[in-house]
């Protein structure tokens, strides 16, 4: 690939190379895929380019937009997390648990505030991840199948913490994340830019950031250059745990309630979007910025198969087709030779 | 770089046990990897019992024909004993089916045959050492193969295992069956081989009965004519006189690690180069990561400038001012997918900007100073360091273990795997930081890296054994390391 020119050449003096700087290439390959998806949509549909079907997009894509910066930080680290989407739906339930009163609508009857209620979920996601954190670093289990009974443990406590029941008439503070504007726009949309901003920058220029991808690269060597490579992987695995509980936040405001099976199957778009967005399963490798892309892609493909009128049925059989494409014309124009 | 074997010839009859000796990177592993169809020779041949070899392709033909027993098992750990025996020509009724009786039956029988006793039934997980190599030689004799090399064999063995695996070779000897005897402890050799072949440099510098080659004959072999010149290349630069510190920088007192390193004590001095030089396995390394912090010894002190050290945390060695230089710079020393910058700067990084921020231009103004002092060839510090050659990978590594300025530096095969401008270039480096007062303990068995010390100890299974000041000779260097004679 062309931004392979510079390599090794010797005899000649180092110039402070801004190589990388912003925008690496490999952030840019979705671009083109991004592009043919809104011109194919403007086709499909009328309503297509309006500014409220793009709110509309960006909002639906919020909470998975944050569940991806979650996974990301682990997948960087060399690890996996399957259990964020299970925490999508506990923790915001716990939390509704906590706040309704009355028992026959699957209330806890403590009658929490809502302004406990919100750190609570916030610690509930904080816990798993310290659990997932005990298992897979202490323990050194392995992460997939660790995370993967996690992640069933967790639905069924949801399930039977509420008897399966949905719960709704929360107070409205507890849904502002998802259902409040700024400025005429979603706050679930504000919140995630401001955190792929804040965690974009922190990968970046932050040493614990650093560390993610030294670890996730070679951690032989980031523990020989003095990273507390345990400590670093299981703070990773709590902070993910915690925004993964905002996701969940954010969409239980969105539609008002918690339905018991919140958050399902939400993990395989999860690492579809970091992936095709450029997040190596091997760690060490990708950028915030990328996975975003890849959320950005996902999300306008849904929302033109749904405008175009696929049948519902089919939906998905086409969504997992165009992932694949999406796959393979990542690897095509961006990856190159590359390994993983 | 240049060929790792030229023009080497060897007959091995039959029933013949030859030992095949020579330094690291003299050209036996390719040399193995050749004899057992592994590596595919450039020109050349291999013959088994007059016929050519078979096609590199035809791994079964390979493994009928010669069988390596390495350290790593190559047993499947979850099947047992028998199974392994007899895999893929398990007795077997019609259809497939295993006849698990008969199956034990028959490796039982074989085990015997050979001499051998073993419980055909339990897991290859749970076998010894000394079960497991039994294991490997009977599954190949079962294949049929007269030819069997043993790789370093005793490295694992305690010293009745060792007794008992001599004499099961010599038992098989007496059958027929030909060995090549691959250690690194010339002793040993004496005890089981016939004859023996010296490689030095990819080539066959020797080769003879044991009779007729004493070992001193066998280490100047190994070594060369070029004995002493290595060590008479060393400038000999006086310590700055005067500068008489009353604390070493570094103090090592009767460290305990494992079974490995038993009981070691050392000082280096400031501005002083010390050359730690041992056997694979003999516990030097150990002595070293202990130092930086990556393994905590089970018992003993370390102490720099004179304070004890918190031992098993990396960042405190650093922070108490030990530089570390890994041993495999691929698999310790570098991240390869990220810059050369990051790379260098991991050691002083909370220096890079307040509240764990990593400010670029502080990055980029401390990576391109790295740059500059240790001529590092690259185009960009932003280059990720993967595609930078060895010897300049090797010149980053050292960058960020000088980085934060320490006063002891610990240095594993510094020069290793790098060309000759490199290696001189790295030398330069040491010598630079030694002048600067910095105590320098070089871990190598490496003749060149050892000849720049001011001094070298020798470690010999967990001891110090011997201490050679400057103008030692090679043949005298090597004997110690390989344990002839302890000491002088």
């Amino acid at each position: 690939m062309a931004n392979n020119a510079s390599g090794a050449a010797p005899g000649r003096q180092i110039a402070p190379g801004r190589r990388n700087s912003l925008l690496g290439l490999r952030e840019l390959t979705l671009i083109p895929a991004i592009v043919l998806a809104i011109i194919v949509g403007s086709f499909a549909s009328d309503a297509f380019l309006t500014s409220d079907n793009f709110l509309n997009i960006l909002q639906q894509s919020s909470e998975l937009s944050v569940v991806v910066i979650a996974e990301t930080l682990i997948l960087l680290a060399g690890k996996f997390d399957l259990s964020l989407e299970s925490v999508v739906g506990l923790a915001p339930m716990m939390g509704a648990w906590l706040i309704i009163t009355n028992q026959q609508t699957g209330g806890s009857g403590v009658g929490l505030a809502w302004w406990l209620a919100i750190p609570a979920v916030l610690l509930c996601g904080a816990i798993v991840g310290a659990i997932n954190g005990f298992l897979i670093v202490k323990l050194r289990l392995n992460a997939f199948i660790v995370t993967l009974a996690m992640l069933i443990l967790l639905r069924g406590m949801q399930l039977g913490t509420t008897g399966g029941k949905t719960l709704f008439d929360l107070p409205d503070e507890y849904l502002y994340l998802g259902s409040g504007k700024w400025l005429g726009i979603p706050v679930s949309i504000w919140l995630a830019a401001i955190l792929y901003a804040l965690l974009g920058l922190f990968l970046r220029y932050h040493r614990l950031g650093r560390a993610l991808y030294a670890i996730g690269g070679n951690v032989e060597a980031a523990r020989v250059a003095g990273v507390r490579v345990d400590r670093v992987m299981w703070g990773a695995l709590i902070v993910a745990g915690m925004l993964a509980a905002l996701a969940g936040l954010m969409l239980t405001g969105r539609i008002a309630s918690v339905v018991p099976s919140q958050g399902q199957n939400m993990i395989f778009y999860v690492f579809a979007s970091a992936v095709i967005g450029g997040i190596s399963l091997n760690g060490g490798k990708g950028r915030l910025l990328g996975a975003l892309t890849g959320v950005l892609l996902l999300g306008i493909l849904q929302n033109v198969l749904t405008l175009a009128e696929i049948p519902a049925f089919w939906i998905d059989a086409v969504y997992g087709a165009i992932i694949l494409m999406a796959l393979v014309l990542s690897r095509v124009t961006g990856g190159g030779t590359e390994e993983a | 770089m240049s060929q790792a074997l030229s023009d080497v010839s060897m007959r091995v009859p039959v029933g013949d046990s030859r030992a095949l000796v020579g330094r690291n990177g003299a050209g036996k592993s390719t040399l193995v990897g050749v004899l057992t169809g592994i590596i595919a020779p450039d020109s050349g041949r291999v013959q088994f019992g007059g016929r050519d070899a078979p096609e590199p392709a035809e791994r079964q033909k390979w493994r009928d024909r010669v069988a390596c027993v390495y350290q790593k098992s190559t047993l499947v750990p979850t099947l047992s004993v028998a199974e392994n025996l007899l895999l893929n020509a398990q007795p077997a009724a019609r259809g497939g089916w295993i006849r698990w009786g008969a199956m034990r039956r028959e490796a039982e029988r074989v085990l015997a045959g050979w001499g051998m006793e073993l419980d055909v039934e339990q897991d290859c997980s749970r076998l010894s050492v000394e079960q497991r190599q039994i294991v490997e030689i009977a599954r190949a004799l079962i294949q049929g193969t007269r030819f069997i090399i043993l790789d370093e064999p005793t490295a694992e063995l305690e010293g009745r295992e060792v007794r008992r695996l001599f004499d099961r070779i010599a038992h098989l000897q007496a059958t027929g069956v030909t060995f090549l005897y691959i250690s690194h402890y010339l002793e040993e050799i004496y005890e089981v081989c016939r004859t023996v072949t010296v490689l030095r440099d990819g080539r066959v510098v020797a080769e003879a009965p044991m009779e007729a080659m004493p070992k001193e004959r066998v280490v100047a072999a190994m070594v060369g004519d070029a004995a002493g010149a290595a060590s008479a290349r060393r400038h000999v630069i006086a310590r700055p006189a005067g500068v008489t510190p009353q604390q070493p920088p570094l103090e090592v007192r009767e460290i305990v690690v494992g079974s490995t390193v038993q009981g070691v004590s050392l000082r280096v001095e400031a501005g002083e180069c010390v050359g730690l030089a041992g056997l694979a396995g003999s516990g030097k390394s150990e002595i070293g990561d202990a130092i930086a912090g990556l393994i905590v010894p089970n018992s003993g002190t370390i102490l720099i400038n004179g304070a004890a050290l918190r031992c098993g945390d990396v960042a405190e060695a650093r922070r108490r001012g030990v530089g570390y230089v890994p041993r495999d710079r691929h698999t310790q020393g570098i991240v390869p997918l990220l810059s050369i910058a990051e790379n260098m700067t991991m050691t002083i990084i909370e220096q890079l900007g307040p509240a764990g921020l990593i400010l670029p231009r502080r990055q980029q103004i401390a990576a391109q100073g790295m740059v500059q002092s240790l001529q590092i060839v690259a185009s960009s510090t932003d280059q990720p360091i993967k595609e930078l050659s060895g010897g300049n990978q090797q010149k980053a590594v050292m960058a960020r273990a000088l980085a934060s300025a320490p006063r002891v530096l610990v240095l594993l095969y510094p020069t290793q795997g790098v060309d000759i401008a490199s290696k001189e270039a790295l030398f330069a480096i040491v010598e630079r930081a030694r002048a600067g007062g910095t105590a320098v303990l070089i871990v190598s068995d490496e003749l060149d890296e050892l000849s720049v010390c001011d001094r070298v100890l020798v470690v010999f299974k967990g001891r110090l054994t011997a201490e050679f000041p400057a103008g030692w000779t090679n043949e005298s260097l090597v004997a110690a390391i390989e344990g002839i004679g302890h000491g002088e």
